[in-house]
């Protein structure tokens, strides 16, 4: 019910259904002081879709700018701060919260828990995004504008940044104190307030990869604090960890960074694997082939995760050993990430499928993120790395599991759920004109960008050598296209259901979908599951 | 008026990497196809399976969903045959790996300084020793890019005052490092990319095997002026180069200031005008009035103070958090000429004199 804007006269109706219902405030303070997951699982989403605008419009200045060769639109300082804006905002403002969004709605249903277990952290968890997401964007406005050392804010160039770097350094530590908030909670109420019978290896593969994504944040969202407060130190107090004029190591900066950086990776793409795990075997009315071994291939991709960092740094001249360590540890991954994709398909392989929104956006995630997942193997190799490192080859790479592996995995658990969150069915064929409309701008965006870095473009290029600009200016025509998708996607799909209008959802929408947010109403409830629910033996269904 | 392919450098719409120069990057392209060819394979055997599957276990087609699940036996498989295949992919790139860190024996050793926003040269062991110089984007192409409307130019960008010039057949070892912040020295067609890290070196090398022009760019982001600091490395052969090194060697003596030397007023504002062309137009622009955030010289208080120390300073140290980048790098004579310069042009008009001598006082 909390998803739906215009809420009071439904509201009356769930006060005859809710004794409880009555305590809940109205108005503003309802999202204020919000303790319901519902609510603060839509506050997290609507943040994250805002950033996302946010940073798609950065996005877009980028494109138009590399339109055609020479300046046009901005000059190389702003064209930095875009870059590097564009990267921070849509990590930490749209895809890491619009995950944790996903996480309050549905963990709770899905495990059979009445709330998350610390309601009022969670509350603060959200309401600490506002003034950092507000920091962020408003540091363009700062003197000198906003930051310009690319989001992996490397030293020394960190250190001739204006005021804007400490806001910046501050709306990253507000951020990772709400993400480490956000990651106890999560631990702490599937780990506690399972349903009776939902043993761990019965729960939802969605709840099982953010278990492990949030012991993935816990573990290094502390290290990026612990980078950004030696470079503040370093700015304004006298140290010198990074800076070289005073004896520090700017490599040391890249080795912090990463150790941070690659899992925070899995960390944007474990919970799509959890979206997609549960889509897929809805829509082929098959079970998950190897829910077990689903389940080991994610703890392996998490574990690994921690000994690969350096693959990132491959052109900083490390000795040969720290290569040749971290190309193996790195084409390692492959295994694993293997695993899933062999997964999902024998899953679909002779099952009864159809292909509805949800499921056309999880076969997209599939078939274009293994396509980013084999560029990484092929950046994984030190050799070949040292070509494409810095190019539009990594820029490729990157976006292929970033936007088609997690925003479309996003997309998916959006039309999937959405129906359970606001009691209407989505326009079946907006949502197949976002689909397509998405798949097509993407690939036309991102895939020149191949060519570009295997012929040498550096990335963060304001601009460039003439003979790249055949292929910029179809990524800018692309880049636009997929822009407008996504504001048709808010406008044609999104709002509609916010605003209850469409089919009404019954409330099992899919007949092959399996799981306790099934067994709930559409809309859920404002409270669900008060009493502990008797479940059946596989966990999946509430009996009486 | 289309724009040509840039022979060593980027070429139309190019798709691949660039045709190698030395056997480190045909090793790369090798290992790049072998990568490219093994990928496509799986790639479209994996999902020839997905939309076999697609199209066939469609329930519009009738069909019923089956109920297997769990099977340790190809749980074991898939893991096992991909680990196989991956160590099949690491066992050719080791061998390479190890070739790219050898920088032993050299023939020449050159350090490479990234500054921001060119490259200086330092010819450090073999022939040539002791040549050392300055390469900077040509002036006329950052106007060209500000301008918006670049003309087709086969070297947009690309184009250096002075190339750093190397034997062809010989064994170049390229030390890097770093004036202020990092930067990476990159040449595609020699297959290399060495991150230039300030207060440490860092080495990688080549051995091209054909002569002729070949370029690259600054490739980790170091600020405003990232896509104008290009590498421009022109490899002739032995005896081309040997001719090289001796006009360079007489041009250089011939060049070589004295810092104690006095200089007349117009002496010193003509040699500050190319200084001001080479190191400060691309910021402060020909007309002294900067831009954006970039602060006017012309009219500018610390230029027209008659305390000259202060705008020395402000050359060897920098200013604003190295906005203003600190130009010590410069000679005396060099940074003594541009200050004269700035002093007396534009609307400045002090009439005031600063010698190479002040510049050392100014250095101690």
């Amino acid at each position: 019910m909390s998803a739906v804007i215009d809420q009071h006269g439904h509201h009356g109706d769930h006060a005859h259904d809710h004794d409880h219902d009555h305590h809940a405030p109205h108005g503003w303070r309802r999202w204020l002081f919000a303790t319901n997951h519902k609510d603060i699982g839509t506050m997290y989403l609507l943040f994250s879709f805002a950033m996302l605008m946010v940073g798609g419009v950065l996005a877009l200045l980028i494109r138009a700018e590399l339109f055609q060769p020479g300046l046009q639109i901005v000059n190389p300082q702003l064209f930095n701060q875009l870059t590097t804006m564009h990267g921070l905002i849509m990590v930490f403002g749209a895809i890491m919260p619009a995950f944790v969004g996903f996480a309050n709605w549905m963990i709770p249903l899905q495990i059979g828990a009445a709330d998350m277990a610390f309601a009022r952290m969670n509350n603060l968890s959200f309401w600490l995004l506002i003034p950092a997401g507000l920091m962020l964007v408003g540091s363009f406005f700062m003197p000198g504008g906003a930051p310009a050392a690319g989001w992996t804010l490397y030293a020394p160039l960190t250190l001739q940044m204006g005021p804007s770097m400490d806001a910046g350094i501050f709306a990253m530590h507000i951020m990772g104190a709400s993400s480490i908030m956000g990651s106890i909670n999560i631990i702490v109420t599937i780990l506690n307030m399972r349903a009776p019978r939902m043993t761990l290896m019965k729960m939802p593969l969605f709840c099982w990869t953010w278990l492990i994504t949030a012991y993935l944040l816990i573990a290094v969202m502390p290290v990026l604090a612990g980078a950004i407060t030696m470079t503040l130190t370093d700015r304004h107090f006298g140290t010198h960890f990074f800076n070289p004029a005073g004896g520090g190591d700017p490599v040391m900066y890249q080795h912090i960074f990463w150790f941070f950086g690659h899992p925070e990776v899995y960390i944007m793409i474990l919970p799509a694997f959890g979206i997609v795990s549960a889509i897929i075997p809805a829509f082929a009315r098959k079970k998950l082939f190897g829910y077990t071994s689903m389940v080991y291939a994610t703890s392996s991709i998490a574990i690994l995760s921690f000994i690969v960092w350096a693959h990132h740094m491959f052109t900083t001249g490390m000795p040969v050993t720290g290569q040749l360590f971290f190309m193996y540890a790195t084409m390692l991954i492959a295994v694993p990430t293997g695993v899933k994709v062999f997964n999902w398909i024998a899953t679909m392989w002779r099952g009864s499928m159809t292909f509805e929104t949800p499921m056309l956006f999880a076969v997209g995630f599939l078939f274009v993120f293994t396509m980013g997942g084999f560029t990484g193997l092929i950046c994984a190799m030190a050799p070949v790395d040292i070509q494409i490192q810095d190019t539009y080859y990594v820029v490729a790479h990157f976006h292929y599991v970033l936007v088609a592996g997690s925003l479309y995995a996003l997309f998916a658990g959006y039309y999937y759920w959405s129906p359970k969150w606001t009691g209407v069915m989505y326009n079946e064929t907006r949502g197949k004109i976002h689909f397509w409309g998405s798949l097509i701008f993407f690939n036309v965006t991102f895939f020149p960008m191949h060519f570009l870095g295997l012929a040498g473009m550096p990335r963060r290029y304001a601009d460039y050598p003439m003979q790249f600009a055949d292929f910029n200016m179809l990524a800018s025509v692309g880049a636009f296209g997929f822009g407008l998708m996504q504001v048709y996607f808010f406008f044609f799909v999104v709002l509609p259901t916010m605003r209850g209008q469409g089919a009404k959802a019954p409330q099992q929408p899919w007949d092959g979908a399996e799981g306790l947010e099934w067994e709930v109403p559409s809309p859920a409830p404002f409270h669900t599951f008060e009493t502990p629910p008797l479940l059946n033996p596989s966990a999946t269904k509430v009996l009486g | 008026m289309a724009v040509n392919s840039l022979p060593g450098g980027p070429a139309v719409n190019q798709l691949d990497l660039h045709p190698p120069v030395t056997q480190i990057a045909a090793d790369q392209r090798w290992l790049h196809y072998f990568m490219l060819v093994i990928c496509t394979v799986i790639f479209v055997a994996v999902f020839g399976v997905m939309f076999y599957s697609i199209f066939k276990h469609r329930k519009s087609k009738g069909a019923v969903s089956a109920n297997f699940h769990e099977s340790v036996k190809v749980e074991i498989a898939w893991t096992v045959v991909p680990l196989l295949i991956v160590i099949g992919m690491a066992l050719p790139a080791t061998k390479t790996v190890v070739a790219m860190k050898d920088t032993s024996s050299a023939d020449l050793t050159i350090k490479a300084t990234g500054i921001q926003w060119k490259w200086g040269y330092d010819y450090l062991k073999g022939e040539g020793e002791g040549i050392g110089f300055v390469s900077t984007l040509d002036l006329t192409h950052r106007e060209m890019s500000n301008s918006g409307k670049p003309p087709a130019t086969d070297n947009y960008l690309l184009k250096v005052d002075n190339p750093l010039v190397v034997p062809v057949d010989k064994k170049i070892r390229i030390i890097t490092t770093a004036n202020d912040v990092i930067h990476a020295f990159m040449v595609p067609a020699f297959g290399i990319k060495q991150d230039a890290i300030p207060g440490f070196v860092r080495d990688t090398w080549f051995r091209a095997e054909k002569t002729g022009d070949f370029y690259g760019q600054c490739a980790e982001l170091c600020g405003k002026e990232h896509a104008y600091m290009p590498i421009h490395v022109k490899v002739l052969s032995a005896a081309d180069y040997t001719a090289w090194v001796d006009g360079k060697k007489k041009e250089m003596a011939a060049l070589a200031d004295d810092p104690a030397k006095e200089w007349k007023l117009d002496e010193l504002v003509a040699r500050g005008e190319k200084v001001y062309a080479a190191n400060c137009a691309a910021c402060h622009q020909a007309s002294g009035k900067g831009a954006g955030p970039i602060k006017p010289l012309d009219g500018a208080a610390v230029v027209l103070d008659a305390d000259k120390l202060k705008q020395i300073q402000v050359l060897l140290n920098g200013q604003n958090n190295g906005a203003m980048p600190a130009w010590k790098q410069l000679s005396d004579t060099e940074i003594a000429a541009v200050i004269t310069y700035t002093k007396n042009n534009w609307s400045n008009k002090t009439g005031q004199l600063v010698q190479p001598a002040d510049v050392v006082a100014a250095r101690k």
